[in-house]
């Protein structure tokens, strides 16, 4: 059971919490092609290492929030607010 | 092409009269089961990175299929010690889709001649696997797939609530979720894991096969497009294909390659109990309590939970997991309570959107990939090595395998079984 | 008979409360303090158990939970605990326990039979044998042969308690390291909470020469018993130390009670977390691997010494003890202060401690060193002990000469107990000195200290198995106890390619028994590492897995058993369901009336009459557990403009439209209606299953994709409470009640959403309808869904309106041929195979999953579609029957998905989806079902009332 430090709410219990996976995730524009449709939609950068993501405090405030975390033993080294996704990207 | 380091007594052959004759000179003309060279070869035919189940078998069926010997297999850690050695041991074939059906059941057609074609006794014990239905719907859906499978040609046999008990004694009489039916597949079972990667290495290597144990792969060489030679912890090698077959490190090695891949690394948790007499004589998945349960020989109640939904190399348990674990247990066997949990652990599956595996060539040409088979990589070992090697060998893909493409995202031509059975595979 | 009770000492023991307890069949007594071990040691009994493999006798090794041999099943009445530990297992009045794996008895057990093959089967033999002719017919002896105790049979009557806390700081282990560690934090005003597997502090001191550590103990115990600011946890053992320096803990709350006065919870399961964590966990002492070390009569000097000091036991009367360090000693001089004869002391080291020789000089106890045992002599016990001396290059070399005795302690020196350090990812470094592992202390919130740490253990001269040739490690020297895994199987492990540490482990069973391998891991990877010439570092460790020491399932599960496993969810109007007599059934989250059977009904009669009044008349259905978000903010139809297949922000206020959601894969995440009830203010109504997620589903697009959108969201599901009256006569039923919204079918036509009051309660009311029939459904306050409720009934008795449930409303729906979600559609179905691809491409806007759609898969003709079946014969369809073509080819092209008997059409209904459905309506097909087939016609989705008059009345 992870320790998770809500901006908004301090450190909670992992149980209250859900992982939305990597960060950012750059939604492409309607034109797009299959390929990169796909690739928006499968491919994950899946790092083994320190890993950007988002969380939702699904058992708390409902917010979701960014966390740096590594993959290794998953203890996780910063968490903040959400940027939006190409803030994120550009951050 | 044989190196010094090929020159071996001659194997040991395995059965009764080879252990009495043991049980005379001390147990002492065993010989070992790797062929593993001191110094590699500069070239092989075909290095396989990962020496697990799927790994192994690929160089098994090179070499037993194709005649294709100058393989060498490379192991980060030691043989069989990824999820081959971690998961829990079932085996099925119990798909929806005739694309799965064909390949799962490919790989336990394979599993029940394991043990005589490879001369090493895997232990697969048919004893059945169940899955559960808890209500009306659930039992729709066990409808929906027993007639697919049928009609995919595999065994299966519908039951209501009493004939699941009578069939299981000890199901909890009143449970939370009630018992409305289940669907066996009376082939269905589980085998010894560890040994299944030992059989596969020890016929491998009879073959000529080379293992490095303890041998990292560190790069990829490429040329013209292609790869044509992997560097590891021990030098550099050059050979005409590769093949991956490092499930929950997949993305790492593909990262190598310079390619991003449709796939995420899961933690997938198991739990054993001390060893009891025997008290459950099949495999049982319950979809409400998601936990899949079974006895091993050893005596071990063996449980699987769901996976841990956020990406992890690490290969630990966590204590929410063993805590659903728990109560699924105890939901449908009331008098496992007082049973004792003796161990956690997690092996790191490769998980797919659709959670099926891709079994093709990449877009780095001579790069083979064997993933993605998430929670479920046990029970394809067999196919899984008996279609790369096809693949490998003949440079298409086997019927059976092409639908598991890379090709199937950029198309949406998904294999998606749990969405249509509505049972988690 | 050797073992015996001394007179005088034993500091846990009353000796003025002696217990009744029985041993198998045997009825014995012991005394309050005493533990199952020690009681039956009292009473001579030395054969604990046999073992898993060659049901070789096994007496006691260990005093504590690291004991491999004395394995027992207790039993009392219903209650029964499998492979419970008769080191730990507290004597109490009327305690029943028997040995397992032996039968009839652990003195006469028939497979002792597989000692005499003992030599044909060694470490891994079933994976040589057993393939011909078949597995199968070999595999049913073999498990019944394997397994310790015997499972339950009977459902658990205890109850387990969780508890989550929190603590300035937690020691592990109260020895004397652990006391002082307690104590200084203690004085420092820290809340403390101190742990002790044991069921008293004090550790492992034991004998007169430790007479100031043991005062200490006392003293330090003492005070921090008194501390108010220090809880002492006895009986509680520290399980595990995972993610983020959680600590999980098993507190054993009645174990040790005389089972008629235990209340309340059985354990407590402690999850804490510490800003400061000590382990003072102390070390298992090692066995020595030598010829027959596995006789009853052989025991670990410390546990001897821990019998002695606490219970005034002695496992002999003549004793030698076989060491390779000082601390052993003070066991045999223990022994030997307290009046027992000690035949002997063998050291494998040149010399030892002068100042514990000079003592044993005065006892006149003989001393040789270089020495060590070569043999146990005995069968059933141990008669006298084969010494050898130790020569160059490791091998042993017996002197000829054995020393009668009854008793042999052994140390083969300590492991310190690094478990939870390593579970936590901590490392460790080998240490020469006191040949261990010891752990670095690094990035780990925790510290170790004491024994743990590797302090007080010594100078141990590594001895790892003793044989003639080092290269040839014996077959009779055992080094897991309860696997019964020899020192020849490692050196066999190693020549079959086995030499890594799990391999060792995996191939041999090694460490795999339940006592996960406390006193067998290091010496078995140091024999390994000595016959490939790597030190113990080298060949490292297997993983610290969880749990230190087994714990029940029951504890893990704490409270989620039985109906609060996931307790169930009931509908505001339950009880008036009730006593109309409903049968109620689970649906997905909610417990729901599937119907309202009269007397003599059966279900399908009364799913039948109920769909039935219906459509002649007006029905009352409760509609409750439907899914209710608010989408409110001046961006909210921008919002949902995004999410729905449709557009929401053409719709007028006061209207409401059925939609579908997807998520972005294209599939049909959820359906339902969309009302807009002001210009900014949206109601996005879900299935009954789905609030959640589609509420879930808004908040992330929201907030992760689309963050400068002024919208707020919440779900509101279960705050209104929704009554759906439908019927041609339904209008006429509310206009019997005190509402202010005009009914007027002008004023409040089909998909109108209108706020207002009903009977002085503030109300929604929308036209929607899933029966096809004129409708409405009324949400009010849920606290007013039973008054509602009520009133409905009673306005509507004049016109026989009939309570119906889910089953009649699916009858109702599918005659409509409207989707049922999760039934008619799957993880797989696009809007297209639906019949809701024109959304799609008539939008040019984007939307969630909309791309998804223009992906080739999506928009091959071929897909699977929703049609209509019709039985040839009219008979009901199987749902989940497979639809095949009429020829002899077997690929299924689809599924029945829902099926039903029309009271309306006087014929079955069916939905399925078919390859290309839409394109064959009119063609012939078979419905398969698990060999059983039917002939049907696929025909249009829409059975009844095509044109969709009835809805608009």
């Amino acid at each position: 059971m992870l320790e998770i430090n809500c901006p908004w709410c301090g450190p909670r219990p992992e149980a209250e919490f859900r992982c939305g996976g990597e960060i950012p995730i750059i939604r492409p524009t309607p034109d797009c092609t299959d390929r990169e449709w796909a690739a928006y939609l499968h491919e994950r950068t899946n790092p083994k290492g320190m890993h950007r993501e988002r969380w939702l405090h699904v058992l708390g405030c409902g917010m979701w929030i960014a966390a740096i975390r590594s993959t290794i033993n998953h203890h996780i080294t910063r968490t903040g607010p959400l940027a939006a996704p190409h803030d994120e990207a550009s951050s | 092409m044989f190196g010094m380091n090929r020159s071996r007594s001659k194997p040991a052959r395995y059965g009764l009269l080879s252990l009495l004759r043991g049980g005379f000179n001390g147990q002492r003309h065993w010989t070992p089961i790797l062929n593993e060279p001191e110094t590699p070869d500069r070239h092989y035919d075909v290095v396989i990175i990962g020496g697990g189940g799927h790994g192994l078998a690929t160089a098994h069926y090179l070499a037993a299929n194709h005649g294709i010997t100058r393989v060498c297999v490379i192991e980060r850690g030691w043989i069989g010690g990824g999820n081959t050695g971690r998961n829990t041991t079932v085996i099925r074939s119990n798909y929806f889709f005739p694309e799965s059906a064909a390949l799962y059941d490919l790989s336990l057609r394979l599993y029940e001649g394991l043990s005589r074609a490879l001369e090493y006794n895997i232990m697969f014990s048919q004893r059945g696997m169940w899955m559960l239905a808890h209500d009306r719907h659930g039992m729709e859906m066990l409808h929906r797939s027993a007639s697919a499978m049928l009609l995919n040609g595999v065994d299966a046999e519908l039951h209501d609530g009493a004939g699941v008990r009578g069939r299981i004694p000890g199901l909890n009489p009143a449970p939370r979720f009630p018992i409305v039916g289940g669907l066996l597949q009376p082939r269905g079972g589980t085998a010894r894991h560890d040994a299944v990667a030992w059989a596969y290495a020890r016929a491998a290597s009879r073959a000529g096969v080379h293992v490095l144990q303890n041998t990292e792969v560190t790069g990829l060489a490429q040329a013209g497009g292609r790869v044509v030679g992997v560097k590891t912890s021990r030098g550099d090698l050059s050979c005409d294909r590769v093949v991956a077959a490092v499930a929950g490190h997949s993305s790492v090695l593909a990262n190598m390659a310079g390619l991003r891949l449709p796939i995420q690394s899961f933690a997938l948790q198991a739990f054993v109990s001390e060893p009891v007499k025997p008290c459950l004589d099949t495999v049982l998945l319950s979809p409400a309590t998601g936990i899949y349960l079974s006895q091993s020989d050893k005596g071990e109640i063996v449980l699987g939970a769901g996976l841990d939904l956020f990406i992890s190399y690490a290969q630990r348990g966590s204590l929410p997991m063993m805590e659903q674990a728990a109560a699924g247990a105890i939901e449908l066997f009331p008098q496992f309570s007082r049973l004792r949990f003796l161990r956690q652990w997690a092996g790191i599956c490769d998980v797919v959107h659709d959670s099926s595996p891709i079994l093709d060539e990449s877009e780095l040409a001579g790069l083979h990939f064997n993933c993605g088979w998430g929670t479920g990589g046990f029970k394809a070992i067999p196919a899984g090595g008996w279609l790369t090697a096809h693949h490998v060998a003949t440079g298409e893909a086997h019927a059976i395998a092409r639908p598991f493409g890379f090709s199937r995202f950029p198309t949406g031509a998904m294999i998606d079984e749990a969405a249509a059975s509505g049972i988690a595979h | 008979m050797t073992s015996l009770r001394l007179d005088a000492g034993g500091s846990m023991i009353d000796r003025a409360r002696p217990l009744q307890f029985r041993w198998g069949r045997t009825r014995l007594a012991g005394l309050a303090g005493d533990t199952l071990a020690s009681a039956l040691m009292a009473n001579g009994e030395s054969v604990f158990a046999r073992s898993f493999k060659y049901h070789r006798p096994r007496g006691l090794l260990a005093a504590g939970l690291e004991e491999p041999n004395a394995i027992v099943q207790w039993q009392e009445g219903r209650l029964t605990s499998p492979n419970l530990k008769a080191t730990t297992l507290e004597l109490h009045d009327g305690l029943i326990a028997a040995p397992v794996n032996a039968w009839p008895s652990p003195q006469f057990d028939l497979l002792a039979a597989n000692g005499w093959i003992k030599r044909f089967i060694p470490a891994a033999f079933y994976y040589k044998t057993f393939i011909w002719p078949h597995w199968h017919l070999f595999e049913p002896a073999i498990r019944r042969a394997a397994g310790l105790g015997l499972a339950p049979v009977h459902p658990d009557p205890d109850s387990y308690a969780q508890h989550v806390d929190q603590v300035d700081c937690l020691v592990v282990g109260a020895g004397l390291a652990g006391l002082q560690e307690a104590a200084s934090l203690a004085r420092q005003g820290k809340k403390v909470i101190l742990a002790e597997s044991d069921p008293w502090p004090g550790g492992a001191i034991f004998g007169p020469a430790h007479d100031t550590e043991r005062a200490q103990a006392n003293r330090l115990a003492a005070e921090l018993s008194a501390c108010p600011n220090v809880r002492v946890l006895l009986r509680t053992t520290v399980l595990a130390l995972q993610d983020d320096g959680l600590v999980t803990m098993l507190e054993r709350l009645t174990d040790h009670l005389p089972v008629a006065q235990r209340q309340g919870p059985r354990h407590r399961l402690w999850k804490l977390r510490a800003r400061d964590l000590v382990l003072a966990t102390g070390a298992h002492e090692r066995p020595l691997v030598f010829d027959g070390n596995d006789r009853p009569g052989v025991m670990l000097a410390s546990a001897a010494g821990q019998l002695l000091e606490r219970q005034a036991v002695s496992p002999g009367r003549r004793l030698v003890l076989a060491a390779n360090n000082d601390r052993a000693w003070d066991a045999a001089l223990a022994l030997a202060m307290a009046g027992l004869g000690v035949a002997g002391i063998m050291d494998a080291r040149t010399a030892a401690d002068p100042a514990r020789v000079a003592v044993a000089t005065v006892l006149g106890i003989r001393m040789e060193f270089e020495t060590v045992p070569w043999r146990a002599r005995g069968s059933r016990h141990i008669t006298a002990v084969e010494t050898a001396r130790i020569i160059a290059g490791g091998a042993a070399r017996p002197t000829g000469t054995a020393i009668a005795c009854d008793t042999l302690l052994m140390s083969g020196g300590y492991s310190p107990v690094v478990h939870l350090h390593g579970q936590a990812g901590g490392q460790l470094v080998w240490h020469d000195g006191v040949q261990a592992f010891l752990p670095v202390p690094g990035a780990l919130p925790c510290r170790m200290v004491g024994a743990a740490a590797g302090d007080g253990l010594g100078h141990v001269r590594p001895v790892w198995h003793i044989s003639a040739d080092p290269r040839r490690p014996s077959a009779k020297a055992f080094v897991d106890f309860q696997n019964d895994v020899t020192a020849a199987d490692v050196a066999l492990a190693r020549s079959e390619s086995f030499r890594a540490v799990e391999h060792l482990k995996r191939y041999t069973t090694l460490g795999m028994a339940t006592d996960q391998g406390k006193t067998s891991n290091i010496n078995g990877l140091a024999i390994m590492g000595g016959l490939a010439g790597l030190s113990p570092d080298t060949v490292g460790t297997t993983r610290f897995r969880p749990p230190y020491e087994p714990a029940p399932i029951g504890a893990f599960a704490g409270h989620r058993v039985g109906q609060l496993l996931r307790p169930v969810r009931r509908l505001p109007a339950h009880a008036a369901h009730a006593s109309l007599g409903a049968r109620f059934e689970e649906y997905g989250l909610w417990e729901r009336p599937s119907c309202y059977p009269k007397a003599g009904e059966t279900e399908a009669d009364a799913v039948f009459r109920e769909a039935a009044a219906v459509r002649a008349g007006v029905g009352l259905f409760d509609a409750s557990p439907l899914g209710k978000i608010e989408v409110k903010g001046p961006d909210a139809a921008n919002f949902l403009d995004r999410i729905y297949v449709g557009r929401v922000s053409t719709l007028r206020p006061g209207g409401c439209r059925y939609g579908l959601i997807l998520n972005e894969h294209g599939i049909i995440l959820d359906d339902g209606i969309v009302a807009r009830i002001a210009d900014d203010h949206f109601l996005v109504g879900t299935t009954s299953s789905n609030a959640r997620i589609v509420h879930q589903h808004l908040e992330e697009w929201l907030q992760c994709e689309w963050p400068q959108l002024l919208v707020a969201i919440a779900d509101v599901t279960q705050q209104w409470a929704v009554m759906n009256v439908a019927g041609p006569n339904a209008r006429r039923l509310l206009e019997g009640l005190a509402c202010d919204i005009d009914l007027d079918g002008a004023a409040f036509a089909h998909l109108g959403h209108r706020e207002g009051h009903v009977e002085g309660v503030p109300c929604r009311m929308q036209r929607v309808s899933y029966t096809g029939e004129l409708s409405f459904e009324l949400a009010v306050p849920s606290r007013f869904a039973l008054a509602l409720h009520a009133r409905l009934l009673a306005c509507g008795a004049d016109l026989g309106i009939v309570p119906f449930g889910i089953e009649a409303m699916m009858v109702l729906r599918t005659e409509k041929g409207f989707l049922h979600l999760g039934s008619d559609t799957d993880g797989t179905t696009f809007p297209d195979d639906v019949g809701f691809g024109a959304p799609v491409r008539l939008r040019k806007d984007d939307f969630i999953g909309r791309r998804s759609c223009l992906m080739p898969e999506a928009m091959r003709p071929d897909r699977r579609q929703l049609v209509g079946l019709q039985s040839v014969d009219g008979t009901l369809l199987p749902i989940g029957g497979h639809v095949l073509g009429k020829g002899q080819d077997r690929q299924s092209q689809g599924w029945v998905t829902s099926s039903v008997n029309s009271p309306a059409l006087g014929r079955a209904v069916a939905l399925a989806m078919v390859c290309a459905g839409r394109s064959r309506h009119g063609e012939e097909v078979v419905v398969w079902n698990r060999g059983g087939t039917q002939r049907a016609r696929i025909v249009s989705p829409v059975a009844f009332d095509p044109k969709g008059e009835r809805m608009h009345g």
